[in-house]
């Protein structure tokens, strides 16, 4: 432990902290722009100097050392801050009034608490105008003329994400942010993952808003209109109205949704329990037969590209099921179709997603297996909780609703999906089942191992009727290419694969921390979304996706058999191999 | 590195015993060799004379001393850099039993009338008197001049008198002396012997080098490795000191990182050296080869338990990698930008492996501390600032050149006694020292010792040796204008303080300059300052106003003129 003292209290901390953290836990809240607690500290933005006797320093980089004291405000702290809020406002176009940002936007709530009442500086933002805003990839806008420089992108996408897509261009008064040799992004090994966006303090990076394109469709009565949403969404969305982090708020979601326009509300956990059917069935096929293995999970679309371009040798791995949302997707657009007797064609499907990636997987060939694109639109969980305030929807007041049959019913395995490792707990349970004819002990659901976000892969064997599966799963595809380096280099020496089932999820912490989601995301704020959709699971009625009688029901009636004819038509997809930079 | 058997070792221990005696051999053999010469033309080969011609007198010379049958007696040398830049391309002559003579601009028809009227009848008749034409005496630059007598010599003491491509002749001069002395020593002792010496970083901070190679040295290598790095990123406007010691010396500036390396249990090291210096780049290279071939760098170096290897990279010339830590990021292939310190890179440098960074010129002076001691290094120089310092002294000054002092010589002495005086006829105004982080020191100050404690107190700082006189016809307000000018463009633009506030300041700064400026933009000017110096990470940004608050401290009624030009207009 180090002993310091900031503004005059003591306060002991363990050695490596830095002074930014060690002030938070005196209840001082050094103020910056680019200090995130997800990312190494870049030291960017000059806002958080603090004194130590005197000598000025960043308190975001800078680590605790015996008999510091700390001066975290002075006269001239401030007028630094102020000065440099200042310089940063004079490069940053005032368009906040119509800013995708606006509500939210770490600079305009740093400039109203300073309350900043005039830019000296001449206004620099006319040099900013050649350049135009990225929108190659359709999921994520990049408007580097609102960009801060703070880093926080780069660093997520260069370290956390290991994708290096986004990197530093020119210098001096011309840095911005971009692709190397200033690609497209779309051109880039980027994979949509919307890290950067969720990082962003900023509007230079966001999503690509399609809610005006849903509120078109909403407003035009031909139009069927069906939604879902996916697991994470519920545990976060309450957040974007002050509920607190992890609120589970399923019922006011459906509410919402029917208040604002959607005739049917599905559920895309029922697509996520249709998906362990199919990929348990799957898995336990090619393990018995030790086809491929390991296998690996295919839902996260952001994933799967990643495997398309860094790894595409390990294409046969992947499991060839859709995604939830997709097999929700394209059993709209079919089965329930026919069974409501409605018009394809006229039918709208949008998905709520805590992801924008999923903007991407909606467009992919496969994806339009019922004839029609099998879904229309991909909102983010920002993006609904931007259209419900729009709507005027007192989210917090409203009743819990229930969503529609028979693509709206759930298992506990459903919502686990949203986190770290649920994919692998929800397939496992039906493994279990397939394997051994038998249910899983309650005590034995909850498959601690994978759980949790302390380590980027967990490790290991689990024991079903005497035959030993030894699984990954991993979180941040920063950590999965060791994972990946490790089963390549057992096949190639013709060895035993180290694994029989890996799962991976883009985003740390999973879905709960998706790059759709409400953004100033840290650790602490996955695990309570991600013990949100812990407490859905355990008080779920059924917690196995194949005990949910409407998956059974759609099996009999219409799809026939996991791993049928049928099912491999509208259920499963193709990967192919892709290049990391267009040419 | 690879492990090796105890008897591989002892075989590499004999045959470093015998490279040590050959290369001693190589430096008495050159000895011998020299003393059989009867003459000797000294032709300064540097950068400065060479963009002024050098290359084809040094031709001109062997021609003329073929055609009247002297090459054989008369060696002729190409070396490092002179000194006296302003009037090159400088030829030295020098025949025993006589006084050296200097010639300066010397065209290739002078050099063969040097030979013809100087050299052979003086080699002819030792007792001949000197008889030069008009047009030749008028070419004669007297060694008495303060320029020369003035100037305390020990980085660059062979740099003009010797050729920099032949290791023997370094040798001969004492080279790789120090580094046996060292290899025979503890490192501890080595690393007390440069501590009580008192040698600063030349790179401008003026860190006790000392201290700075214990902190490596109680830092435990990394998978084995620790580095040792030579910055060779020089690029503050107008200096040249670092361009001319690598291209001049560059074995010292070797076998100084190779002392630091043994000092501090480095396993190897690397040359940082800006692309825009081609022939520092190109003798450093040669410097390196000569020495993997002579066994100076490889495994049990000289018979010791000592192994270290060197190689080069070239800086693209972003002047921000002369910062350590922008440096080693562009040495790792990374984007040259500053990382915040601590931790600093002697416990997490290059490769995230402990690492010491050296400027050149600090690097060049260990050798000579080795061999001469703390205590006669130490008596040199003031009580906090020891030793001699290279100054690039330019700008309108008489004699501008590469020049080397004690520390603590004053700035009148500096322009007055060493540059001769103003090249103008005009009166002094100011000198600017310390490149775009320093500040401008007025006439009226000219009296101040030059040390780093002096210099910082009066707002400008030592840097790296550039020293720009001006005369009263320059504006202040431009020449602040120039150096912000300089560091905008040069900002990496990582920070906030440094990208946004060094261009709004420079607009402000403009605005001024254009006769339009108010009082309050120079309030302003103050409010940015204030914000990159306390707020800037990395010494760029904290420093780049200083040149700005200097000029307006000590030339506020420059300012005040064009801000009441603006009133009036």
């Amino acid at each position: 432990m180090v002993k310091l003292k900031i503004d005059n209290m003591e306060i002991d901390v363990p050695a490596g902290t830095t002074i930014l953290e060690a002030a938070r836990r005196v209840k001082v809240d050094i103020p910056s722009l680019c200090y995130h607690r997800d990312l190494n500290p870049r030291a960017a933005c000059g806002i958080c100097v603090v004194k130590n006797k005197g000598k000025t320093l960043r308190s975001c980089c800078t680590a605790v050392e015996e008999g510091m004291d700390i001066t975290t405000r002075d006269p001239e702290l401030i007028e630094t801050r102020r000065t440099i809020l200042k310089l940063v406002l004079s490069n940053h176009p005032s368009e906040c009034l119509t800013c995708i940002r606006n509500d939210n936007c770490e600079l305009r709530r740093l400039a109203a608490t300073f309350g900043l009442r005039e830019v000296p500086f001449d206004d620099i933002t006319p040099s900013l105008k050649d350049r135009p805003i990225d929108t190659s990839t359709d999921c994520i806008h990049i408007d580097s003329r609102k960009c801060i420089l703070c880093g926080r992108c780069v660093e997520a996408c260069q370290v956390m994400q290991k994708i290096h897509a986004l990197t530093y261009l020119d210098r001096g008064i011309k840095s911005r942010v971009g692709v190397a040799g200033g690609l497209p992004l779309g051109d880039s090994p980027c994979v949509r993952c919307g890290q950067c966006t969720a990082h962003c303090p900023t509007g230079a990076l966001t999503e690509e808003d399609h809610s005006e394109q849903v509120w078109a469709l909403l407003q035009n009565p031909d139009n069927h209109m069906v939604v879902q949403i996916a697991p994470a969404v519920r545990v976060a969305l309450g957040e974007e109205f002050g509920l607190p982090v992890g609120t589970l708020v399923t019922g006011k979601i459906y509410t919402a949704l029917r208040n604002m326009g959607f005739k049917v509300v599905f559920d895309t956990n029922f697509g996520a329990d249709m998906t362990i059917m199919e990929e348990a069935t799957e898995f336990v096929k090619r393990f018995t037969n030790r086809i491929c293995l390991p296998m690996v999970t295919s839902c996260c679309p952001a994933w799967v590209n990643y495997m398309e371009k860094y790894f595409p040798d390990m294409i046969p791995h992947f499991s060839t099921c859709k995604s939830p949302h997709q097999m929700v997707g394209v059993l709209a657009k079919t089965y329930y179709a026919q069974k409501a007797g409605i018009d394809p064609a006229k039918m709208k499907v949008i998905s709520i997603m805590p992801c924008t990636a999923k903007k991407m997987e909606i467009t992919l060939p496969d994806m339009k297996s019922s004839g029609y694109q099998d879904v229309d639109y991909v909102l983010t969980t920002r993006e609904l909780a931007r259209m419900i305030k729009q709507a005027g929807i007192e989210f917090t007041k409203l009743d819990d609703g229930v969503a529609d049959s028979p693509l709206g019913e759930y298992s506990g395995a459903g919502t686990v999906f949203g986190y770290t490792g649920g994919v692998m707990i929800a397939a496992l349970r039906t493994a279990h089942f397939l394997i051994t004819g038998k249910e899983m002990a309650e005590e034995d659901l909850e498959i601690k191992p994978i759980l949790g976000i302390d380590k980027g892969v967990k490790e290991m064997t689990m024991r079903i009727d005497g035959s030993e599966i030894r699984i990954a799963v991993a979180h941040g595809i920063g950590h999965i290419a060791e994972v990946l380096e490790r089963v390549r280099a057992a096949l190639a020496k013709g060895a035993e694969p180290p694994y029989h089932f890996v799962e991976v999820m883009t985003c740390p912490g999973g879905c709960v921390g998706g790059g759709g989601q409400p953004c100033e995301v840290t650790d602490e704020v996955r695990i309570a979304r991600a013990n949100g959709l812990r407490q859905d699971d355990k008080q779920s009625k059924k917690r196995c996706s194949h005990q949910n009688a409407n998956i059974q029901k759609v099996y009999k009636d219409f799809l026939g058999a996991p791993n049928g004819e049928k099912a491999h038509h509208l259920l499963h997809t193709h990967y192919t191999a892709r290049p990391l930079y267009k040419k | 590195m690879v492990e090796l058997s105890a008897e591989q070792i002892a075989k590499l221990k004999a045959l470093g015993a015998t490279q040590k005696e050959t290369l001693v051999k190589m430096g008495d053999d050159f000895k011998k060799e020299r003393e059989k010469d009867a003459a000797c033309i000294y032709t300064c080969n540097a950068t400065g004379c060479r963009s002024g011609g050098s290359v084809s007198v040094i031709d001109a010379f062997r021609d003329a001393l073929a055609a009247a049958g002297l090459s054989d007696r008369v060696r002729m040398v190409g070396t490092g850099c002179m000194g006296l830049c302003a009037s090159g391309p400088l030829a030295r002559v020098e025949i025993k039993g006589r006084e050296p003579f200097l010639y300066k601009q010397v065209t290739p028809d002078l050099a063969q009338i040097i030979v013809a009227q100087h050299i052979a009848p003086a080699l002819k008749d030792a007792a001949a008197p000197l008889n030069l034409s008009k047009k030749l005496a008028g070419h004669e630059l007297s060694l008495k001049l303060p320029f020369f007598t003035k100037q305390t010599k020990i980085v660059l003491k062979h740099l003009g008198h010797s050729d920099p491509e032949n290791l023997g002749e370094y040798i001969a001069n004492g080279g790789y002396r120090a580094l046996m002395k060292a290899l025979e020593m503890k490192p501890a002792d080595v690393i007390d012997i440069v501590k009580k010496s008192g040698l600063r970083g030349r790179g401008g901070a003026g860190f006790s080098t000392g201290l700075k190679w214990e902190m490596l040295a109680k830092s435990a290598p990394v998978g084995g490795e620790k580095f040792v790095i030579c910055n060779g990123d020089e690029g503050d406007p107008g200096a040249y000191m670092d361009s001319c010691i690598l291209g001049g010396g560059s074995h010292a500036v070797l076998e100084g990182m190779m002392i630091a390396a043994y000092a501090t249990g480095a396993t190897s090291g690397w040359f940082y050296i800006r692309a825009e210096y081609p022939l520092a780049l190109e003798r450093m290279e040669l410097a390196i080869r000569q020495a993997k071939k002579y066994g100076i760098l490889g495994r049990n170096i000289f018979g010791s338990d000592f192994n270290f290897m060197a190689d080069l990279r070239y800086g693209a010339g972003a002047f921000v990698c002369g910062e350590e830590t922008a440096l080693m990021a562009s040495l790792e292939g990374n984007r040259g930008t500053p990382r915040p310190r601590p931790p600093f890179p002697t416990e997490k440098g290059l490769f995230d492996k402990p690492s010491v960074i050296n400027n050149v010129e600090t690097l060049a002076t260990v050798p000579a501390i080795i061999l001469g001691g703390a205590d006669w290094y130490n008596a040199i120089g003031t009580a906090t600032s020891k030793g001699t310092k290279v100054f690039a002294l330019t700008g309108k000054v008489l004699h501008s050149g590469l020049v080397e002092v004690p520390f603590g010589t004053t700035i009148g002495e500096m322009v007055n006694d060493i540059g001769g005086g103003t090249s103008t006829g005009k009166k002094f105004k100011a000198v600017q020292t310390g490149g775009p982080s320093g500040g401008v020191i007025p006439a009226s100050e000219f009296r101040m010792p030059l040390c780093y404690e002096e210099l910082k107190k009066i707002g400008s700082i030592m840097g790296s040796g550039g020293m720009i006189v001006m005369d009263e016809s320059d504006s202040m307000v431009e020449i602040a204008k120039f150096y912000l000018e300089f560091t905008v463009e040069e900002s990496c633009g990582k920070c906030t303080p440094c990208r946004i506030g060094g261009y709004q300041m420079l607009r402000l700064l403009k605005k001024i300059a254009s006769g339009k400026g108010t009082r309050a933009d120079m309030d302003k000017i103050r409010d940015i300052a204030a914000a990159m110096q306390r707020g800037s990470l990395c010494g760029l940004g904290q420093t780049a106003p200083n040149p700005v608050i200097s000029t307006m401290k000590f030339f506020a009624d420059e300012y005040d003129a064009l801000l009441n030009k603006g009133r009036k207009g």
